[in-house]
Formats: C-alpha cells, structure tokens, sequence
C-alpha cells in the first residue's frame, strides 16, 4: 500500500489504523498532530482510522522556536 | 498600584515574553524561564521524521507558562491557518502567533496576508498575536479583524539589531488601543528596556537569549529590563530639553 508521509513516499506492507501506524514509528501519540488529506484526526479517531492507498499523512510536533 | 497586562482573557505574570528556539540544548528552559519570569514561551510546528522519533519540547516548557505556536513556515494567510489548526489541534490551548513570511532574505512578514490570516483564526476563536512590519494603518486592519495584540519587528528576526523600528513603534504605541509587543530583532536588554520606557505592552526575544554565552544569565538581565522599562514608562519620563538646566540652585554661589 503506497501513500506519502510527511511529503515522503511510503510503502506499507498491510491495511493498518493511524493508531498501529503511530505504534510502530514509536511515535508517542500525547505529542503530535495528525492532518490525512488536509484534515485534521482528532486523537479518539485514531484507533477507526485506517489508512488506504494513496492517503497523504501529516504528522507534526511542537519544536523549538521563535 | 494594579498594572496588569491581560491578553485574551488571561492575566499575564510578566511583559517578557520567550522565544524556544535555538537553545543549545531544551534542558536549559525551565532555568531560563524562572529566571527570567517569562509568562508566554513560543513554539513552532514542524513534520515529525517518522524514521528518527521526536523530542517532545513541551517537557522542558513549565506547565505555568502560555504556549503561543507561531505559524513560521508559512508563506501566506492559508498555510498560516493551516498550521495554527493544527497548532490547536495539540490541545495546549489557542493563542497563535501569525508568521506569514515570503522574503527569505530579511524574514520580513507579509503584513496582508497576516491582516487576512488573523481575520479567519480570530473568527474560530484563537487568540490571534500577529508578527507584523511596523505600519499603523496595516495594524489597525490587523485590530479590526480581531486581533489580541499587535507585534510589530524591531529589526529583522535573529539579528540582534536592536529597536530599529522604534519611531514607527511609537506611532502605533499611541495610536492603538491594542496591546504592542516588540517582537523579533531585540539584542540587549538596553533595547527592551527603551521598548517598555516608551510604553510597549511586552517584548518577545529569543535569539538575543539563546545566542548569549548564558543564556539563564542574559534571561534574567532580559527580565529585570523589561521591568525596569514597564516601572520607568509608568513613572512618566521628564521632557528632553535643548539646552542645560542646572540641577543645583543658581543662588548662594561663594564667589557672590
């Protein structure tokens, strides 16, 4: 299943939810922000949301800055 | 004597408010905040590398400060509204700093599609604080479309110029209701301290902090500045005179 990640093409090798997705980066979930195709997930849609071929993903944090 | 500074709703503890870049290392904030007293910190948005894991910065920020995300990255009004929603989704509450920034040289800030990005986020409830180039007029269309204070740039973001816009900042201190906040280009406490004398609302600094060889020290200097400029502007500075006016009688003298 292709579909691009933070602007990056990625391959995954099955179906998954953004919450499996999230597990499997170690991403921590209390940290980010997830926009799929220019739509912000809120953090209880995580765990139905899967993820289908050709999706575009944001994933975003808070870093330092001015 | 009641000298508050309330910004959206909130009273703030403090006219200094902190930029969270640059430091060289995120362990040095919570030091650099209680020194300096700091109320508000900044953060920015930015892609997390899913390959590489992310440090979480809000660990090192005190849950006692206001976390204001900026929009830096943007290019215009629609990406700035992009970023802040996603800024909001975060759930660390909905203050926003527009940055809407083209020129890639000076950083300066697009103050039109600012006025059209403050106008779409205060109407979904932001507490909008715009980055803007210090004109009057462009802060006023800034004021009417909502919003909470206006930040107009001492000199170029990171330069540590100093207050070079200052008799431009003037003009708006007078002529706004809103609240003005130098931000950007501030280099010495010095510089904050004469934006506070002539009645700026706060000063926001960062790289003037993390560029300094202790960064805690120059946040406490940083502080005790903005104070000190707050303290004299309310004292209400004398006239500036042409010429000498002895501060000693002109009686009595010996030679009489």
């Amino acid at each position: 299943m292709n579909l691009r990640i933070n602007g990056k093409s990625t391959t995954l090798p099955h179906p998954q939810t953004l919450e499996a997705y999230l597990a499997s980066r170690n991403l921590d979930p209390a940290v980010v922000v997830i926009e799929l195709n220019e739509s912000i997930v809120p953090k209880d849609k995580w765990a139905q949301t899967l993820l289908a071929e050709g999706d575009s993903l944001e994933i975003v944090s808070f870093v330092g800055g001015g | 004597m009641s000298d508050k500074l309330i910004i959206g709703g909130v009273t703030l503890p403090s006219r200094l408010f902190l930029g969270s870049g640059k430091y060289s290392s995120n362990t040095l904030i919570p030091a650099i905040v209680e020194a300096s007293g700091a109320g508000v910190i900044t953060v920015a948005v930015r892609r997390v590398d899913p390959e590489a894991g992310q440090e979480n910065i809000l660990t090192h920020i005190p849950k006692t400060c206001i976390l204001m995300p900026n929009t830096s990255g943007a290019r215009n009004a629609a990406e700035a509204v992009r970023i802040a929603r996603l800024a909001r989704a975060a759930g660390c509450g909905d203050w926003i700093k527009i940055e809407v920034i083209s020129d890639n040289r000076y950083l300066l800030p697009d103050n039109q599609e600012t006025i059209e990005a403050t106008r779409i986020l205060a109407a979904e409830g932001f507490t909008v604080l715009p980055y803007m180039s210090p004109d009057l007029m462009a802060a006023k269309r800034m004021a009417e479309a909502g919003a909470a204070a206006i930040m107009p740039l001492g000199a170029p973001i990171g330069t540590n110029r100093g207050f070079r816009t200052k008799e431009l900042v003037r003009i708006m201190i007078e002529e706004l209701e809103l609240p003005v906040i130098v931000d950007a280009g501030i280099g010495r406490p010095s510089e904050a301290c004469e934006c506070m004398e002539m009645g700026a609302a706060a000063v926001l600094v960062n790289t003037a902090v993390a560029s300094a060889s202790d960064p805690v020290a120059m946040g406490r200097a940083f502080g005790q500045a903005v104070a000190a400029g707050r303290a004299a502007f309310l004292a209400g500075p004398g006239a500036v005179q042409e010429s000498a006016k002895a501060s000693s009688p002109l009686t009595g003298f010996l030679h009489e």
